[in-house]
């Protein structure tokens, strides 16, 4: 099997084109690599199924978004399995994923795929793998602390601070949108929470105490 | 039975013409509903992707408050989630804390810390499976008073309603709600589309991708002469309404389909007033079926 390139060496191998034919390495040695990786993910994503993947692309064939993936799915399990960790942690794949499960429910191996993609998420986020100012880590970012304080989501302020942590002017875009939506009642200002915050926030704090995931 | 209603964060914003059509339909229908007190965000897809057990955490934590409500005729308690994300986390986790000793473990020492318990009583249901599994579509078709003649509909499940926790229907090729708009008297389209992803929140974030999705599922419905789409969900209802003008700028297409609630459809089926299904609130009205006249002869035959 052909291994994808690594968008670093592929860089760099179009940044000086060699004036006459040179040697160009284009997959990692096996001690660049981190061997135990596919292990670790698939401990994280429920049993060693990610293991057992037979490579047959059911999963890059049924994804809708695997267009714009840099790896398709089926090339993610292979590189995560053999090891390709800086190149998995850094691909557009993992957060173009958008938990649809169509993979998961057609893999004839009954791979979790998509708590594998969550799975390296997690990692990406908690590693800091993705550009400063992407907008969806940033969007998972500021759900998570959004709801972690309140209890609920309020999508309107959602959306705006998104907008002012990555491009405040895509605000600018959009406001034509919301303000039709606005029109019709369907934007509300107004900020939602639950009685019942503290005692949330007692449970969630409890976690981390719990199990605090060790980086992979 | 009473379900308990859990709104879910969108249908208080985005969303609120599937709320208000959801509830005018159950009137209707004598379905009675409880909000789930104090109900919390079900963490949707974000959550897990910055910390697991505590999505799984917070989504228990409205499980542990219906387990405390037990039915008076001594059935489980059931929450109805209208939103497929909700819907989807909300049976993730039921699955996990019943399958999976280590979620358990930890998400029981979490919910103690708050003072709460889950025994695993609850169950977690979608209005589309209530209305065509608990209540009957004979019964619903009994009560139909406008057959919407004239629909051709394309039924778009989304994806989360399906799969992979859900167990009514097949995960890409459901068909319970195109039974449900034909027992209300319009036509359902073969679409194969119906359960392939809008792109959530991809619309906001990488819209480019986004918005080619929404482009492919509008136009193979305008391909097969659909001329309603209906959701299930707010999240789709809303990329499918809200950018169809934008998409037909970009790419220069020409469609022009309006994108309604299943349970608004419903509700104009079953005579209820325009207004109370919220029928203003949604971009593009759909299209008046036939008129009144035929309606009544039909109703008669």
């Amino acid at each position: 099997m052909m291994l994808p390139v690594p968008p670093a060496m592929r860089a760099s191998a179009a940044k000086s084109p060699p004036p006459m034919k040179t040697v160009v390495r284009r997959i990692k040695f096996e001690s660049e690599l981190d061997l135990a990786f596919g292990e670790r993910v698939a401990e994280r994503a429920y049993g060693q199924k990610l293991l057992s993947c037979i490579q047959c692309g059911t999963c890059s064939a049924t994804c809708p978004l695997s267009h714009y993936m840099d790896y398709t799915p089926r090339k993610i399990i292979a590189m995560t399995r053999e090891g390709f960790k800086d190149e998995v942690l850094n691909s557009l794949t993992i957060w173009l994923c958008a938990s649809c499960y169509s993979c998961q429910v057609q893999c004839p191996r009954q791979i979790h795929i998509t708590d594998v993609m969550y799975a390296l998420k997690r990692e990406a986020i908690a590693r800091g793998f993705y550009p400063a100012h992407h907008p969806i880590p940033v969007l998972a970012r500021s759900f998570y602390e959004r709801v972690f304080a309140q209890g609920r989501n309020t999508e309107s302020r959602l959306l705006i601070t998104l907008y002012l942590r990555t491009n405040p002017l895509v605000m600018l875009r959009e406001a034509f949108l919301g303000f039709h939506l606005w029109r019709k009642g369907r934007l509300s200002l107004k900020k939602e929470s639950i009685a019942g915050r503290k005692d949330l926030r007692k449970m969630l704090n409890a976690v981390e105490h719990g199990k605090k995931e060790e980086p992979l | 039975m009473t379900y308990l209603y859990f709104p879910g964060c969108s249908l208080r914003s985005t969303g609120r013409a599937y709320e208000e059509s959801l509830l005018a339909v159950c009137r209707k229908l004598e379905i009675p509903l409880h909000e789930l007190d104090d109900w919390n965000c079900c963490g949707a897809t974000a959550y897990v992707s910055i910390d697991e057990t505590r999505a799984f955490t917070l989504a228990a934590r409205n499980l542990a408050i219906a387990d405390h409500l037990p039915q008076p005729d001594g059935s489980d308690p059931q929450i109805l989630a209208p939103c497929n994300a909700c819907y989807m986390v909300l049976a993730k986790t039921h699955h996990f804390m019943e399958s999976n000793a280590e979620v358990r473990a930890h998400v029981s020492t979490a919910l103690h810390a708050g003072g709460m318990t889950y025994t695993g009583q609850t169950r977690v249901r979608h209005p589309l499976d209530v209305f065509v599994n608990d209540f009957g579509i004979d019964r619903i078709a009994k009560k139909v008073v406008h057959p919407l003649k004239g629909f051709r509909v394309a039924c778009y499940y989304g994806c989360q309603v399906v799969r992979p926790f859900s167990e009514f229907d097949h995960p890409v090729y459901p068909m319970t709600m195109d039974r449900l708009v034909t027992a209300l008297g319009a036509e359902s389209v073969d679409w194969p589309m119906k359960t392939r992803c809008c792109g959530g929140s991809l619309t906001g974030t990488i819209q480019e991708a986004g918005f080619r999705l929404n482009r492919a599922l509008l136009k193979e419905a305008t391909k097969r002469k659909a001329n309603i789409i209906l959701t299930c969900c707010p999240l789709c209802q809303h990329n499918l309404e809200c950018y169809q003008q934008r998409i037909n700028r970009r790419y220069g297409e020409t469609i022009n389909l309006p994108v309604a609630y299943f349970t608004q459809f419903m509700g104009l089926a079953l005579g209820i007033p325009a207004k109370e299904l919220a029928i203003q609130r949604l971009f593009k009205p759909p299209l008046s079926p036939a008129p009144a006249g035929k309606q009544e002869i039909h109703a008669h035959a």
